[in-house]
């Protein structure tokens, strides 16, 4: 199939960016999307020119490395799929697609589609795990936990660190990152003993970190490649009011 | 140069209890004087990186990707082994030991075997700690599975994606210690060379990928826990930036590389489609669990499949072959890997392979579907189900999936002792960037198990032993003439890299190489094809160093960044067939044509070549110094491996 790109270049963080078209022929529907800019790289090559840098790594939907903001949805507009599982069948031949990285301010922009992520580790390191020291833990079946409680803690788990959820709030808000790990962890009796500090830890520093508030749109769900569900941010501010109300403070 | 295993003396049950009780130890306060680089963020490294800043030493970890829980250990889908014995169906430490010397084809060191397999239960322990979601029956206990190679259910998962939430275990450990200050993180960066001083690992030169800058990094020990090199096939598993070039500097620095032949070509892959493709997908092992493969018992029919004038579901359950089950009928389906895997070329090289290329066999779920109903399998295999679709366009539920087999691991790598020491003092290897406990094959869901074993459970102890003579050693200053040379030899690589300008993308010379290492070194090697390997990779690669074409672009260069790690697997593919050429019997994954059983199994030859093949580097257009490290079986039996 023939396509046309219009992808955002900006040489880096600092420069300005622009939109640039490419017209690219013969792309295999089997292809992936990301195998698509392989082939547009190549070309860019060989011609000369600086290839388009966006980030990448597994190419099967579990790193969370991938992430474009396809036709004005992260990841593109089908359900349930990252950037790197997108395929040119998808796409129909003679159509324009428009390729921008995430745009947040929380996440700049290093090169053309590539972006800083980092405040996303930083929230994990306020408090998002358990503080178990290596060794010394007791036998595994010791803990018991419900089948659907650690069924719902996995699917919280599930997570990958994208950042689709911030992307596609127009408040730029982490709620649905932050409320898959809080939640993972309120839902096992080991994650519990912090619960309440944790989740303090990590909203302060959400705020910290210049993420916006969360107004209800649930956009975030709507565009999550794992399908994250919202109640996981109603399962945390459950967990935050609590927290609130008992007085407790973080140390 | 002498290789010296250094394993305790005394019985197997008792070498690592003993190892701990004579250790040397460093008294907190002068823990905080000791430097700890780490490079990698993958189970092995992270695990790694967030102990030793438990234990109050100083560690700097670094990683290509742009956060440490994007490591390919992310990717691990199907589970992680431990001897549990949960399931009481007869498991324990030693049979956990016997059937991992048995799957590697006894090519593995007993005492390393013995000690994975005596931590394992503790990784689970650990793991569960954290707060890792495994799967769990109804009772609220944990649920196990079953994996090739093992007639017990001992394979502990998070539905296809157990990789993932170990990983975010081990990162969730290491964010702790990044908060606390002890670990300092180092993302988007790339070593490209190890610091070598008086004999001993003292540092690394990386390249910061965003700025493009050369930056030095000075410790007392450094652990390279770079993951595999399987991307030396262009065509794998494995994550776009695995690499090889980590371990390839050390080797280059004199850390001998061991076994590198012995790679895992894994069974149940989604076939190839098309030149494009950038790399293949696993379809997990558990998969086996239920489904079961096959090919059609007719030749001509399956060349109507392969012509698309019939449809799998058209073949009548009498004339579809089994052919493990046939073959083996005591493991069927869950033979180990290489078994599978050449089981699936022999029937395809018959004529017997399916899908448009002819290079497929059919992994069918019907007798699941009809025992368990849809949505029990729906609820173990669904991700996977999906991703087979999303992929392929098809629905497995009602189709049978296609599968071929595709280069996945690698169990050679960096030679290391007892105490997982390269041949460079100081210098460490850990997960799959060492060779250490799978011998010639490894068994499905034994590489996380041996990541965190290295990581948790190994490396914080005999670590502790190194540094316990090192703590009048003072922090290292980078501006020393080897640090120097070594950011010169770094600055001088990439300066002829850019000015070449040649007319071929770095891609092209990655396929190329791929389709060398896959037609001639891949799952049957004869010394016909590894002959003419070793001149076509060397033709390859001067041809490289004339007509590659990299853009100059400061800073960020992501083709830069492929071309310094294409032209190191261009080195190393000749290794990889040196090794396999040099091994002139058949065991595991290297499977030599010329040496194997009347019924086609692989012909090991113990007189000759029970030994650990390490190499000792001699300079790119040298051949490498062999070194054997004899292996000796005091508490197995040598046998033929029999899955019948
Ligand atoms: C698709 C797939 C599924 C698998 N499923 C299973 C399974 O179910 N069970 C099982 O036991 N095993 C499985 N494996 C194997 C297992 O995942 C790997 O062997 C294991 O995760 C390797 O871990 P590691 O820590 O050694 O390295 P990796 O996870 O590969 O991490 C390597 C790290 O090193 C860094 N790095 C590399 N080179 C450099 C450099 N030059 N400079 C700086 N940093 C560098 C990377 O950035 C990364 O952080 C699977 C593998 C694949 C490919
Ligand atoms: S590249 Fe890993 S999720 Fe897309």
């Amino acid at each position: 199939m023939n396509i046309k790109l219009k992808i955002w270049r900006q040489h880096n963080a600092a420069a300005k960016g622009e939109f640039v078209e490419y017209q690219l022929n013969e792309v295999p529907a089997e292809a992936s999307f990301l195998e698509m800019l392989d082939i547009l790289n190549e070309q860019l090559v060989l011609k000369g020119d600086d290839p388009v840098a966006f980030d990448h790594d597994c190419r099967e939907g579990i790193c969370g490395a991938c992430g474009l903001y396809i036709n004005g949805h992260p990841h593109g507009k089908f359900k349930n799929t990252t950037t790197c599982q997108l395929h040119m069948r998808k796409f129909k031949d003679g159509d324009t697609i428009t390729v921008e990285p995430w745009r947040s301010e929380a996440f700049p922009i290093i090169k053309d589609l590539m972006v800083d992520r980092s405040a996303f580790d930083k929230l994990i390191q306020a408090g998002g795990y358990i503080s178990v020291h290596t060794g010394g833990v007791p036998d595994a079946n010791t803990i018991p936990v419900s089948k659907r409680n650690a069924d719902l803690a996995m699917d919280a788990a599930a997570c990958i660190g994208c950042g689709a959820c911030v992307a596609a709030c127009k408040n730029s808000s982490a709620m649905l990152f932050v409320g898959a790990k809080v939640s993972q962890f309120a839902l096992l009796p080991q994650g519990q003993i912090e619960g309440e500090d944790r989740v303090q830890k990590m909203v302060a520093r959400m705020d910290e970190l210049g993420f916006g508030n969360c107004t209800n749109t649930f956009a975030c769900q709507a565009e999550c490649p794992k399908n994250i569900s919202v109640s996981n941010i109603a399962r945390m501010n459950r967990q935050y009011l609590a927290a609130k109300i008992g007085g407790k403070k973080t140390n | 140069m002498e290789l010296n295993s250094n394993i305790p003396n005394g019985p197997l049950s008792e070498k690592w209890t003993k190892y701990k009780i004579n250790q040397k130890l460093v008294n907190p306060a002068n823990k905080r004087k000791l430097d700890i680089i780490v490079i990698g963020t993958g189970l092995a490294g992270a695990s790694a990186a967030a102990s030793f800043g438990e234990m109050g030493f100083n560690v700097k970890v670094f990683c290509i990707q742009d956060s440490p829980r994007r490591a390919h250990s992310i990717a691990a889908q199907g589970g992680i082994n431990a001897a549990k014995n949960y399931a009481n169906d007869g498991d324990s430490v030693q049979r956990l030991f016997n059937d991992t010397i048995k799957g590697g084809d006894y090519r593995a060191r007993e005492a390393n075997v013995y000690r994975l397999a005596e931590v394992s239960n503790n990784i689970i322990d650990q793991c569960v700690a954290q707060g890792v979601p495994f799967a769990r029956d109804y009772s609220g206990l944990l649920a196990n599975r079953s994996f090739g190679g093992a007639q017990v259910s001992r394979t502990f998962y998070a539905k296809g994606q157990t990789g993932q939430q170990l990983l975010l275990g081990a990162y969730g450990a290491l964010s702790k210690e990044i908060e606390k200050g002890t670990v300092k993180m180092y993302t988007r960066r790339e070593m490209l060379d190890l610091v070598v001083i008086d004999g001993r690992a003292r540092g690394v030169i990386v390249r910061n990928l965003i700025t493009g800058e050369l930056e030095r990094y000075a410790a007392h020990a450094v652990v390279v826990a770079s993951g595999g090199y399987g991307r030396v096939f262009y065509l794998s598993t494995n994550a776009m930036s695995s690499n090889g070039s980590a371990i390839w500097q050390c080797y280059k620095k004199g850390a001998c590389m061991a076994n590198p032949c012995f790679t895992q070509i894994h069974p149940t892959c989604i076939p190839v489609h098309g030149d494009y493709q950038s790399k293949l997908t696993l379809m997990s092992e558990s998969l086996r669990n239920d489904g079961r493969i096959w090919v059609p018992k007719d030749a001509e029919k399956a060349r109507l499949l392969r012509e698309g004038k019939i449809k799998a579901t058209d073949i009548p359950e009498e004339e579809r072959d089994y052919y493990l089950e046939r073959r083996y009928p005591a493991f069927g389906n869950l033979v180990p890997r290489d078994v599978a895997s050449r089981a699936a070329k022999e029937r395809c090289d018959a004529g017997y392979g399916v899908n448009n290329t002819g290079r497929a066999v059919y992994l069918d779920f019907k007798e699941a579907l009809q025992r368990l109903g849809k949505k029990a399998v729906e609820e173990k295999y669904g991700n996977l189900f999906e991703m087979y679709e999303r992929i392929v366009d098809e629905n497995p539920y009602v189709t049978p999936m296609m599968i071929y087999p595709a280069v996945h691991y690698t169990m050679g790598g960096l030679w290391v002792d007892y105490e997982l020491q390269t041949t460079v003092k100081g210098l460490f290897a850990a997960g799959e960037a060492n060779f250490s406990d799978h011998g010639a094959n490894r068994l499905g869901a034994s590489a996380l198990m041996q990541g965190l074993s290295d990581g948790y459970f190994i490396l914080p102890y005999t670590m502790q032993n190194y540094l316990a003579d090192q703590i009048n050693v003072p922090h290292f200053s980078t501006d020393s003439k080897e640090f120097e040379e070594a950011e010169n030899a770094v600055r001088q690589k990439i300066a002829k890299i850019l000015a070449i300008n040649g007319n071929t993308t770095v891609d092209t010379f990655h396929r190329r190489l791929g389709h060398i290492m896959w037609e001639k070194v891949g799952m049957a090697r004869t010394e016909q094809s590894l002959t003419e390997a070793i001149a076509e990779i060397k033709e390859l690669r001067a041809e490289f160093w004339q007509h590659v074409k990299v853009p100059k672009t400061e800073g960020m260069n992501t083709e830069l960044e492929k071309a310094l790690r294409v032209a190191d697997f261009l080195e190393m593919g000749e290794l990889i067939a040196r090794d396999a050429l040099m091994r002139n019997e058949s065991c595991g994954g290297h499977f030599r044509s010329e040496y194997q059983t009347p019924d086609g199994e692989a012909l090991r030859d113990d007189e000759h070549y029970a030994f650990v093949a390490a190499y000792e580097y001699q300079g790119v257009d040298n051949e490498p110094v062999l070194h054997k490290e004899e292996l000796r079986f005091e508490n197995v039996e040598l046998k033929q491996r029999n899955y019948k």
